[in-house]
């Protein structure tokens, strides 16, 4: 053959639509090696060696010659690299009537990012028909947006979780609100969890506020719940329930003498006088204390009339004080 | 406008002139300080907003921010997932060019909501290429010019650009390449990551 086009004597038909190909003598033993599969191995390593020996016959499994194989059509293989790098491939092995011999072509399959990893492929390493340059497009602008998508989730999770935390907070002192304290008593009662319940109410701050003024009110109260957050550990819920009303959820702590002196503690840290400007504002606060052992039928609405009990008592012996709830407590008035 | 238009305006911005000049530009034209969301989908009136703030605040015409637009997204290296996307295109600059009316199918491939104008390409031979830019708003075409004069760079080539200006719905720019492989160019590896 004279007639080539000058500049394109190497050229194979073969090499250029299937780079990825060997021809096969009908024992097997590998003739001719395409140009992408040269890059990935020396050409002297395939030549004249056996198909068989080179790769390992993943499916079909067994069969030990071409003809077995392609049974005289066309056939899919599916065949892995006996030596490092292990590279999967799959291929379609064709006999080739005219010459006697088999066409194998070969490609990654799936395995197509590790192999042009471990190869170093180029888009010239590939036909230029093939989809391959597409679908390394798509894979890496898929990984892109789906960044994109993640990232926007991760935001949209940490606003969600501060606008429930701030559902949840009192916004003058930094304290859980009411919305909190049914949820928490609910979620305690649920799981049958013994804890300790302090009802706090504030004395003498209404004539704070009428003497000094809602900042100064506001100051006392930011005081006040500055000393239960002093008083308490990180797992306890502090509630301001109200005007000058608290709450303080203590899991796990049901010793009455331990809960009475937690409360005795912060009433006479309450009472120190607190500096707002060039005044002094004085409070005190009285206290009352429930406790549930976990037991099947503890109730929120429950355990919170029995803190009301022990706090109106509180109140009736005279402020600055706190009561253990007791069923030989006075009822309240309103019973 | 898609989200990825308006954050890449932004992050330009921010990442060109800092995020004081940012947050000047986005309190003057009511967009979200914090930034936008690439996945969301926003009015068209804000994008307007924000390129008229700009052009007063940084005190240049908006042709030359849309180009330098164009720029940053080829060359920043927040955004170096885009240049590799866009280095798919061709092994060539050449090669990129002559498939560039593929770019808008290209992008919708992977975000189906961003629209994109539709391009043309026209050989003129000897190495002209006119591209043409088909939208109902002028302006992409200068952030083209960007995009383009950088990644010749990118590519290697030297090549003259020339916005050749806009009609009713359309602008055409031409690119002479004088030499295809000036330098080496950036490398582009198909296994940047895996």
């Amino acid at each position: 053959m004279d007639d080539h086009p000058p500049g394109r004597v190497d050229l194979e038909p073969c090499d250029v639509f299937m780079p990825l190909h060997l021809r096969l003598k009908r024992d097997g033993t590998i003739t001719h090696v395409g140009p992408t599969l040269r890059k990935m191995r020396p050409e002297d390593d395939l030549l004249g060696r056996s198909l068989f020996e080179v790769f390992d016959l993943k499916r079909p499994s067994g069969a030990g010659t071409l003809e077995a194989l392609t049974d005289g059509r066309s056939h899919r293989l599916q065949l892995q690299f006996r030596d490092a790098p292990r590279s999967a491939l799959k291929g379609l092995l064709v006999p080739d009537n005219k010459g006697g011999e088999y066409i194998l072509n070969l490609s990654f399959g799936i395995s197509l990012m590790e192999a042009i990893h471990d190869y170093d492929l180029s888009s010239a390493d590939f036909a230029h028909t093939d989809l391959v340059i597409e679908m390394l497009y798509v894979v890496e602008a898929k990984t892109v947006i789906l960044d994109e998508w993640r990232g926007l989730n991760a935001r949209l999770q940490s606003a969600k979780i501060e606008a429930e935390t701030q559902a949840y907070t009192d916004t003058l002192t930094g304290l859980r609100n009411r919305r909190a304290l049914d949820k928490v008593l609910q979620k305690l009662c649920d799981l049958r969890e013994p804890f300790g319940l302090v009802h706090l109410d504030l004395d003498f701050f209404k004539q704070v506020n009428d003497t000094l003024g809602h900042a100064a009110g506001d100051h006392v109260l930011q005081v006040a719940a500055q000393a239960m957050i002093d008083a308490t550990r990180s797992e306890d819920t502090l509630v301001r329930a109200g005007g000058d009303e608290f709450v303080l959820i203590l899991p796990g702590v049901v010793n009455p003498g331990k809960l009475m002196d937690l409360s005795q503690r912060l009433i006479r840290r309450l009472q120190q006088p607190i500096p707002f400007g060039a005044d002094l504002c004085r409070i005190s606060g009285s206290a009352g204390i429930a406790v549930s052992l976990g037991a099947a039928d503890a109730s929120p609405q429950a355990l919170l009339k029995q803190a009301d009990r022990a706090l109106y008592a509180s109140k009736g012996r005279g402020r600055s004080c706190a009561t253990v709830f007791s069923s030989s407590l006075p009822p309240l008035s309103a019973e | 406008m898609h989200g990825l238009v308006n954050r890449a305006i932004q992050c330009f911005i921010r990442d060109t002139y800092g995020t004081p000049i940012w947050e000047e530009i986005a309190r003057a034209s009511d967009a979200p300080v914090a930034g936008f969301e690439a996945m969301f989908v926003y009015e068209d009136a804000v994008t307007d907003r924000m390129l008229d703030a700009a052009e007063t605040v940084l005190q240049r015409p908006r042709e030359t921010v849309l180009e330098d637009l164009g720029t940053y997204l080829v060359s920043h290296p927040n955004v170096e997932a885009l240049r590799r996307l866009l280095r798919f295109g061709g092994e060539t600059f050449l090669d990129f060019l002559h498939t560039i009316d593929d770019l808008p199918r290209r992008a919708a491939l992977a975000v189906p909501e961003l629209v994109l104008p539709e391009l043309s390409v026209v050989d003129a031979g000897c190495n002209r290429v006119r591209i043409g830019c088909h939208g109902d708003r002028v302006g992409f075409g200068y952030v083209l010019v960007g995009i383009l004069r950088t990644l010749a760079d990118d590519y290697g080539a030297l090549a003259l650009l020339e916005y050749e200006g806009d009609g009713a719905s359309e602008e055409w720019i031409s690119v002479d390449i004088l030499n295809a492989e000036h330098t080496r160019g950036r490398p582009f590896q198909l296994a940047a990551r895996i």
